[in-house]
């Protein structure tokens, strides 16, 4: 096996296959986003709604990618060795992500309570948070969330390219690792409570920050997987990337999977059995109306159906199965947020707009151009990683 | 040919690949009745000499009953056997069951497990007719070897050793079924 510099280039095939997906994406992107703008101005309600659950998919994604491109750090394991550059790749998007946090800071009189001061006035609990959760506290912290978070994506991305031209990294990538997962937990703690938790004004979980660390974490590996799959058609990834590694990842999202649904029946069992005033309406708005269907949905396919199929081995080393089982859990993650975020402003029951798709969409679509921009600036594999070698034989 | 009394032809070689290139070679002279002894599990030999594995069917069952035994237990003792009003919450919650059926489930399914892989080793078992030969204790330690057992088709004295010499062996014995 050689580890010369060229071998793990993009070739010359799949920046043609990857440069068909980018136009496209970025064509879509921005048409996507002229008809939300346009259906802004129609429904400034609806848009800033949908543009919430969308940015918190697709955030969640950038997040997702770089905790666990910290963990393989800290883990070490061929899988990590594989995945590397697309988790690093997905963690540069991180700037976009910073640029689409605009429009949800000037949504806030549509998303949030606490964001009316008459409302603040009448409102016990939304009184007594003012002094935290206020418009300028809240753009403050954001300023400062993404400031640390692209701090760490900073230094990521620069220690990794040096490590490529002359290597010896490994170890101080690894300690910027720790405290970087540990700062990541914490800020990400605050960041949903911020933009999620906030918006049902009588409630509050002290689960909800691992919950949404165990949400996107889930996403980005179930979005690795995809683009895992996809390289591996194309050289250089081709004759590199086997059954073995991609078993190696469907372990990894069978226990994201078990993961997040611990955490989130954790959540429903402690406030279940509470069965405080202050604690059950977030509950109610969701499992209460039409919208606990989408609850029992979460329930049956996006824990019991996942988690039935990836016990299969041979499901986990056949690309298209997993990419099936995949594709659902990815799905799954837009009706959660969908479920998460919607039943705050409608709480009749379900309640699907054109806006709730398309709004999304064009966020991704932009999202996904800049990832496959930055997918092929680098090599697919880390070029001097001490566990290159032994991570390559993994797969023979 | 007097092969009653035998448990079946037994070969020593030098190392791992050699052993997974006779196992080769052995399957593709048409025997199947064939075990290989080695001091760690080989790679590639799992898929030339393909164990029967019932240990997941056997803890999917452990898994089922240890589910029924939490649920069942739990029914009987918070709704049947000793029934309390807790904050008017109703008898059979079954949100609360969820964690105690998560364990038994876990419990019973790691004890099948555990039992089922011995029971299927043929565990307990104090004497393997293998053991009659000396250089055989070897086999945990550094030293590889293949069996071709005597209920194959195939399976005869001469014919048999002379193939298995043809494979680059360190010895090959005929070993009694005691």
């Amino acid at each position: 096996m050689t580890t010369t510099a060229s071998a793990f280039d993009v070739s010359p095939e799949l920046k043609r296959d990857l440069q068909r997906v980018f136009t496209p994406a970025l064509g879509a992107g921005i048409l996507l986003s002229i008809a939300s703008i346009v259906g802004a101005i129609y429904s400034p309600g609806d848009f800033f709604h949908s543009y919430l659950m969308g940015y918190l998919f697709w955030l969640g994604l950038t997040l997702g990618c770089m905790g666990i491109l910290m963990l393989q750090y800290l883990t070490a394991g061929a899988w990590g060795i594989m995945t590397r550059r697309t988790l690093e790749s997905a963690s540069r998007t991180l700037p976009l992500c910073a640029l689409l946090f605009i429009p949800v800071a000037i949504g806030m009189p549509w998303l949030y309570d606490w964001a009316h001061p008459d409302l603040v006035k009448n409102i016990y609990v939304l009184r007594h948070r003012a002094v935290y959760m206020n418009p300028s506290m809240y753009i403050g912290r954001a300023v400062l969330y993404f400031v640390v978070w692209g701090i760490v994506m900073y230094f990521l991305n620069k220690w990794s390219l040096e490590q490529d031209e002359k290597g010896g990294m490994e170890k101080r990538l690894a300690k910027l690792s720790a405290p970087g997962l540990l700062i990541y937990v914490f800020t990400i703690s605050y960041a949903t409570i911020d933009w999620a938790e906030s918006l049902e004004n009588n409630w509050f979980s002290t689960i909800w920050g691992f919950l949404f660390v165990a949400r996107e974490g889930l996403a980005a590996f179930a979005f690795v997987i995809i683009v895992m799959a996809l390289l591996s058609r194309r050289e250089p990834l081709a004759s590199r990337f086997k059954p073995a590694h991609l078993h190696d990842l469907g372990k990894l999202l069978l226990v994201f999977v078990m993961l997040w649904a611990y955490f989130e029946f954790s959540q429903l069992v402690v406030i279940w059995s509470g069965n405080l005033t202050d604690e059950i309406p977030w509950y109610l708005h969701r499992f209460a109306t039409s919208w606990g269907w989408l609850g029992v949905m979460l329930i049956v396919l996006e824990f019991i159906v996942p988690f039935l199929m990836l016990l299969s081995r041979p499901l986990k080393r056949n690309a298209t199965a997993l990419c099936c089982v995949v594709g659902l859990i990815i799905f799954m993650r837009w009706v959660d947020l969908m479920w998460i975020v919607m039943p705050q402003y409608y709480q009749r029951g379900f309640r699907l707009t054109w806006m709730n798709i398309v709004v999304p969409a064009s966020i991704g679509c932009l999202w996904i151009a800049v990832f496959v921009w930055q997918l092929q600036k680098r090599p697919l594999l880390p070029l001097l990683a001490p566990n290159l070698e032994k991570a390559l034989e993994h797969g023979e | 040919m007097n092969e009653a009394g035998v448990y079946g032809m037994v070969a020593e070689f030098g190392d791992a690949t050699t052993l997974v290139e006779a196992a080769t070679a052995i399957k593709q002279q048409g025997y199947r009745q064939m075990e290989a002894y080695t001091p760690y599990p080989i790679k590639d030999l799992h898929e030339i000499i393909p164990g029967s594995n019932f240990v997941p069917p056997i803890v999917l069952v452990g898994g089922l009953i240890g589910a029924a035994t939490a649920w069942g237990m739990e029914y009987y003792i918070a709704a049947i056997d000793y029934p309390i009003n807790v904050g008017g919450r109703p008898l059979y919650s079954w949100p609360m069951f969820i964690p105690i059926l998560f364990e038994l489930t876990v419990l019973f399914a790691g004890v099948f497990a555990f039992f089922g892989t011995l029971a299927l080793c043929g565990f307990p078992r104090p004497h393997f007719p293998l053991f009659n030969l000396p250089e055989f204790s070897g086999a945990t330690s550094n030293r590889f070897f293949l069996c071709i057992e005597r209920g194959d088709l195939l399976y005869d004295s001469e014919s048999t050793a002379s193939f298995l010499q043809s494979l680059n062996p360190i010895g090959v014995w005929e070993v009694e079924d005691i």
